[in-house]
């Protein structure tokens, strides 16, 4: 329950303790470890998707595996790969058919902004026709990067933030190490 | 490779056969359009041709547009490519069309498999295939205009979104309608009228 | 309790109805692909279909002439993105062609190699696929537990998961590393194992069976006539594959099988593909042995032909070397000159045969480059597969056909 967020206090000791929070923290706390997800599966992301849904990287652990094919059951809907003219309306009335709340997902450089398909048959990007909540990068990304992304999705709803994110490279301390030395202090430090 | 099956098409169609070639391997016969489906015919049916697998049909565009005429003449060429399973050969016809109203047979009922092919070059190209059984698009949507593969049509140059539709049969054969449900366009995202250009489209506001 | 229809004759019962029309897809769950089929039924009998494709065309063709030859390569990846690496080969044999080169052995081993591990990952998501359709949700976890590990390898060698973009023309982005011997031969019994587990919860299952056999016949005739290849024409009794019959890359010095089918059913198809991946395995092991027996030092030990006004100077070179460095640049920015010609090269991909028409008109710019993506053919012959049959036998019938929009769609 610790991570609802600031106005959540842990009170009291020993077995009778208590908690106070806001009704919509709460709410939304519950909410980002049960998504529903749509997969709207188009294109090379797709097989990312599947690998993500995979037990090497498992998104169950993350509460968020349950496909419902139904966009009406769903809470977050995983746009996956390149959207052209011909499937834009598809998607948006799928996403209209949604209900709320509702989040969405742009799986890819190609829903993201369209990536090399610079032509006359892809959209540019899924906010040219719905509200995108987080954007994960890549030609596909890697499933790492799509569970980051998801990771990123959870805590803006428990924020209740409905900007739109781009998925950032995180850099971990181990990427700059660049010898064994480093990487034994490294060790030493933590 | 054998050259068989150009020259009994040499043999049948004489000074019909334009040009044949054998670049790399590749045996290539150039048939005049009024004999087109005619030696096609020929190919498969043969029997030291006996070309029954079809392989590939799509068109050649010719035109430069910094230099040549866009009507020119001999603009498109449509090719075909038929194998033999039995006899393992195969041939690449061709034959040239104008730019001005590109016509050819249709070979649909040659193959079977040209039916969708030569809907693919008349959606990317305008080549229309007289004979064919139900020439509509195939992979863009009805509202496109133009030929997006054609050498002049500019590759990033974007058309207006379009609204969602079902699809029907109707007694002329499938087509799709805009009777289905109409688009929920919602205040948060305006962007889905048609009349608007996709580079042109109003951002949308978020008090509204 | 007494059934109600008691008293009436079965041929009362019938009632008359209107023939009904239906729209599956663009998204459908039970059809991985984008694809939207507008169906008439009566009851539940498919009286009249038409497929529709085209749901992601992205302009494949259209990019190709904008770029210089080598900027096609990232995307040939995209085609048949489940096999992306067969596509890579496709294209650059093809350039090759066009340009009368033939890369040394090593390089052409190494083709066939990471190629026939795309080909093993393809058909384990188009088996593991199909069954998840139909129900089986396990042997699509396994089967992709195994697609990783055909992965892993592909990883270790060109540094991406997916989209490698490894193979250029005249050679390859690399020499093959030291580790690729061990992974490939370590993960192909790993896998064979997996099929097989998998394969032996699917194939003794009643369900699986009847959704199969018998379901989504193709008659020869309609195959060859419509141009289909790889396993939906080979399930029919056809024995075309074009790494036997117009042997390419050094496929006529190794041994291996290619399964045929009898009925032409779905079930057919899916044996094809789970006999394919064994051979595959093999065409790998041979292929890892001839790759030992070359002595370094000898020009089949090149990875790249040796032509400066093909392939790109080693990094060192350009970063200490003028005319390293202006190599380098008249490549990348004017492209390969390709002489003026037109060819047409075809290989087995993942879904058949992938084959490629290259028009140049001289210079660095593709004038046009054509792909005939296998898929689009395959799935031309969905009509008469499911016609007259049930509305649940649309699903194993067109998991069968393998259906890649990247490829069919272009």
């Amino acid at each position: 329950m610790a991570d609802v967020n600031l106005e959540t206090r842990v009170m009291g000791g020993g077995d009778s303790g208590f908690v106070t929070t806001k009704f919509e923290a709460l709410l939304n706390w519950a909410r980002k470890y049960s998504l529903f997800q749509y997969p709207f599966a188009t294109a090379c992301c797709g097989m990312e998707f599947f690998s993500t849904a995979s037990p090497r990287y498992d998104i169950a652990r993350f509460g968020a595996e349950a496909p419902r094919f139904s966009p009406r059951q769903a809470d977050v809907l995983w746009v996956v790969g390149t959207i052209s003219h011909r499937q834009a309306p598809a998607l948006k009335r799928i996403y209209d058919q949604m209900t709320e709340p509702k989040w969405v997902i742009a799986f890819g450089t190609c829903a993201s902004c369209g990536g090399f398909y610079d032509n006359y048959a892809t959209v540019p990007g899924i906010d040219k026709l719905i509200p995108v909540d987080v954007m994960i990068p890549g030609c596909p990304p890697r499933p790492e990067a799509v569970l980051d992304g998801l990771m990123l999705l959870q805590d803006k709803i428990g924020r209740g933030d409905r900007t739109p994110a781009v998925l950032k490279n995180t850099e971990l301390p181990a990427d700059k190490v660049r010898s064994l030395e480093q990487l034994h202090q490294l060790r030493l430090k933590r | 490779m054998s050259k068989i099956i150009l020259d009994r098409l040499v043999e049948k169609f004489g000074a019909d056969v334009r040009e044949t070639s054998s670049f790399r391997g590749d045996d290539v016969a150039l048939i005049a359009l009024s004999r087109w489906r005619e030696a096609a015919e020929f190919v498969k049916s043969d029997p030291r041709c006996q070309c029954d697998y079809f392989v590939d049909l799509s068109v050649v565009d010719l035109c430069d547009p910094r230099t040549d005429d866009l009507d020119m003449e001999d603009r498109f060429e449509v090719y075909v490519i038929a194998y033999s399973v039995t006899k393992k050969h195969r041939v690449r016809l061709k034959t040239r069309t104008s730019g001005e109203d590109p016509r050819v047979p249709t070979l649909s009922a040659v193959w079977k498999g040209a039916n969708w092919l030569e809907r693919e070059a008349f959606d990317m190209y305008g080549v229309r295939f007289d004979g064919h059984p139900d020439l509509r698009r195939i992979l863009m949507y009805e509202e496109f205009q133009g030929f997006p593969l054609r050498k002049e049509y500019p590759a990033n140059k974007a058309q207006p979104l379009v609204a969602y539709r079902e699809g029907t049969f109707d007694r002329l054969g499938p087509f799709l309608t805009d009777e289905g449900m109409p688009l929920n366009r919602g205040p948060s995202v305006d962007l889905l009228d048609p009349a608007l250009p996709l580079d042109r489209a109003p951002r949308s506001d978020p008090n509204d | 309790m007494e059934p109600v229809d008691l008293d009436f004759e079965e041929s009362e019962l019938e009632l008359p109805s209107e023939p009904m029309t239906l729209n599956m897809g663009p998204s459908h769950p039970a059809m991985h692909g984008t694809i939207r089929m507008v169906l008439t039924l009566e009851g539940e009998k498919i009286k009249q279909v038409d497929v529709q494709p085209g749901y992601l065309h992205r302009g494949f063709e259209k990019m190709c002439e904008r770029g210089t030859w080598q900027q096609v390569f990232p995307y040939t990846d995209r085609l048949n993105y489940v096999s992306p690496l067969l596509n890579n080969v496709g294209y650059a044999l093809a350039v090759e062609k066009l340009l009368g080169i033939t890369v040394p052995r090593r390089c052409q081993l190494l083709r066939v190699i990471l190629g026939e591990l795309s080909r093993i990952s393809d058909h384990l998501t188009c088996n593991g696929a199909m069954a998840m359709e139909l129900g089986a949700f396990t042997p699509f976890l396994w089967f992709l537990k195994a697609r990783e590990w055909a992965w892993d390898a592909c990883e270790e060698q060109t540094g991406a998961r997916l989209t490698h973009s490894f193979f250029r023309v005249g050679g390859a982005a690399d020499a093959p590393t030291d580790r690729l011997e061990g992974m490939s031969r370590a993960i192909l019994p790993k896998i064979q194992e997996v099929v097989d587990e998998g394969a032996s919860l699917l194939l003794k299952n009643r369900i699986f069976l009847d959704r199969t056999q018998g379901v989504g016949i193709l008659s020869r005739e309609d195959a060859l006539s419509m141009g289909a290849s790889g396993p939906v024409l080979r399930c029919t009794g056809i024995d075309y594959d074009v790494r036997k019959d117009k042997p390419y890359l050094t496929y006529d010095e190794v041994d291996f099988d290619v399964p045929v089918g009898e009925d032409g059913d779905t079930y057919d198809r899916f044996m094809c593909r789970l006999e394919e991946i064994r051979q595959s395995a093999r065409i790998i092991e041979q292929s890892l042995d001839l790759l030992n027996k070359i002595k370094p030092g000898t020009p089949d030990y090149a990875i790249n032909v040796s032509d400066p006004r093909i392939v790109l100077p080693p990094k060192s070179e350009v970063y200490s070397t003028i005319e390293g460095t202006i190599n380098h640049f008249k490549l990348i920015m004017e492209g390969i000159d390709v002489p003026p010609g037109e060819v047409y090269q075809y290989t087995e991909a993942g879904n058949g045969e992938l084959g490629f028409l290259l028009v140049s008109r001289g210079g660095g710019n593709p004038w046009r480059v054509r792909v005939r993506g296998p898929c689009f053919f395959s799935l031309q012959c969905a009509k008469p597969m499911i016609l007259g049959s049930m509305l649940a036998d649309i699903i194993p019938a067109f998991g069968s056909i393998n259906m890649i929009g990247g490829e069919c769609d272009r």
